[in-house]
């Protein structure tokens, strides 16, 4: 098992007066190398529940296990600069986080901290920079000069540079228009085959969880509400709309049909399911 | 980490002193800040320190938020103190060393510059933890507003001032956001020596600032699209109101002012 938090609990500012509840009791397993959403609406604890994954809060009691990192309240900073290493963290609007003179320099300068060479650090900045589908000659550019797009391919190849085992993507493709958010989406899954990642992404859109996720954990109010398949997520979508979540574009599509007189076996999630089970029911004379 | 900062920060509330007119709490409040000079004897102090004890139960809000409002300063206060302890001749030497030496003298004064700093800044922990941002700077430009006569621009100076105070929160976000990314790419912001650290600020201050002049930009593109013009007569949504409560607080530290002078000469 890659990560696992046990019994995990976060007070923010705790015995003060702005004393908050962030994480309640959370209990959760991601295996290696799988890939994991995080849903739930806005402020229902997904960012305060990832910043653990990499150190940045510590658990106000539990244990959160990532690979041979143990971190509870008494892990010290000390401690955490390998797993910061281990764990890539990509935030929202990670272009925010440039500053560097050069793309080339900004890649470089996780590598760098973590004690690479400087020859070291530039060769895996180039590589990461390919990675993420950047071209050379940006490279030695300001990356101020950059388009939002590409500044976040920047921000991101400065995370995967590092060499990361687990990759924590905080709503990745905010702000993209469809068409990059779906490139954005097929190089994360790319990433995570060729590098053996294990991959944590919070999202808001459903139908990346229903086209990437092999497990989804549902959020609200500072507790895990639900874990489980997209498929076991999705089965019952009057729940699904309750926690103020919407269901994927497909198995929504779906539900429409079913008025229509069409039946399905299960939910469809993707438009691939949905195509499969809809292939028998057509009338003939449509073709 | 930067959330724990209370100084200069609001805690909305209902009490009397809430509500008060914002003039009438800057005005009172400098004027309070001015009296605590005053102070001679223990008698003065006790009574002092007795009206901001009535001030802070009157604000409603719990102990630990002044607790903490001066927690920060703390420091700075002790280093005054112990300055004008070790510097300050006159009256009976009880130990010298060099130019340094502790006084009869220098003990009255340091435990006076202790005691009237406590009163100072309590008394402006008071007057941010109750009174709205916006209302402070609302309070500033009527209390600026005779100004006009030698065409200092009133309005443009409350408005910079209304922005700066609007925005503090938002950097604050935003730079706790950068620390966490930076963090994450492995910079250490609490480990190593002073250039280490020096060198830490970098990553964080230049996004910062790229984005709050990316910020300032998009604010004059939304002021100038919905009209502003600046020095224009303008009305107000928010029109302040003198009210009883007010008078009454005017009078209230006018006595205060009285007694304090009664009791110095005692």
């Amino acid at each position: 098992m890659a990560i696992t938090f046990d019994h995990v609990n976060y007070m923010y500012q705790p015995n003060s007066p702005f004393e908050a509840v962030g994480l309640s009791d959370v209990s959760f397993t991601v295996p290696s190398e799988s890939f994991t959403a995080i849903i739930g609406h806005t402020g229902s604890g997904k960012s305060t529940l990832v910043q653990h994954l990499n150190g940045l809060l510590k658990p106000t009691s539990g244990t959160v296990t990532v690979d041979d990192f143990q971190l509870t309240a008494k892990t010290t900073n000390k401690h955490l600069k390998s797993l910061h290493q281990h764990v890539g963290m990509v935030f929202q609007f990670p272009e925010n986080q440039l500053f560097d003179q050069t793309v080339e320099r900004d890649i470089a300068f996780g590598p760098l901290n973590f004690g690479f060479t400087n020859e070291e650090a530039m060769s895996l900045a180039h590589q990461a920079a390919h990675d993420v589908g950047l071209p050379d000659e940006l490279l030695k550019r300001s990356p101020f000069e950059l388009s939002g797009g590409q500044m976040r391919r920047v921000a991101i190849a400065g995370v995967l540079a590092s060499q990361p085992r687990v990759l924590v993507l905080d709503e990745p493709t905010a702000g993209l228009d469809p068409r990059g958010r779906a490139e954005m989406m097929a190089m994360f899954a790319k990433l995570k085959a060729d590098q053996h990642l294990t991959v944590i992404l919070v999202t808001h859109q459903m139908d990346d969880v229903a086209d990437y996720a092999d497990q989804a954990l549902v959020m609200a109010h500072s507790n895990l509400i639900k874990a489980g398949t997209p498929a076991e997520i999705f089965a019952d979508p009057e729940w699904v709309k309750a926690q103020q979540l919407a269901l994927p574009t497909a198995a929504n599509f779906a539900q429409h049909l079913v008025t229509r007189g069409f039946e399905f076996d299960s939910l469809p999630l993707t438009a691939e399911q949905l195509a499969i089970q809809l292939r028998g029911q057509l009338p003939k004379e449509g073709r | 980490m930067l959330e724990q900062l209370t100084l200069g920060r609001y805690i909305p509330g209902h009490s009397w002193l809430h509500r008060l007119d914002p003039r009438a709490k800057l005005v009172l409040a400098c004027y309070f800040i001015v009296i605590a000079f005053l102070t001679t004897n223990w008698l003065t102090y006790v009574l002092m320190f007795a009206f901001i004890g009535g001030v802070i139960f009157l604000t409603g809000l719990s102990f630990s938020y002044f607790v903490r409002g001066i927690g920060p300063l703390i420091w700075l206060i002790v280093f005054t103190a112990i300055l004008q302890l070790l510097f300050t001749p006159g009256g009976h030497i009880y130990w010298h060393w060099g130019i340094l030496m502790i006084t009869s003298t220098g003990i009255q004064t340091s435990t006076a510059v202790f005691l009237r700093f406590l009163l100072i800044i309590t008394m402006a922990t008071v007057l941010t933890l109750t009174t709205a941002p916006l209302a402070i700077a609302d309070g500033v430009e009527a209390l600026l507003r005779p100004l006009r006569v030698i065409h200092f621009p009133v309005a443009q100076t409350a408005l910079m001032l209304s922005v700066a105070l609007r925005f503090v929160p938002t950097l604050l976000d935003e730079a706790q956001t950068i620390m966490n990314a930076q963090r994450a790419r492995g910079v250490e912001f609490n480990n190593g020596g002073l250039i280490k650290r020096l060198r830490a600020i970098v990553p964080l201050l230049i996004p910062l600032f790229v984005g709050a002049i990316g910020r300032a930009d998009d604010l004059a593109t939304a002021m100038e699209s919905r009209g502003y013009q600046g020095a224009t007569n303008r009305t107000r949504y928010r029109v302040l109101k003198w009210h009883n409560a007010d008078t009454i607080a005017v009078v209230v530290i006018l006595v205060l002012n009285v007694v304090l002078v009664v009791l110095r000469h005692m």
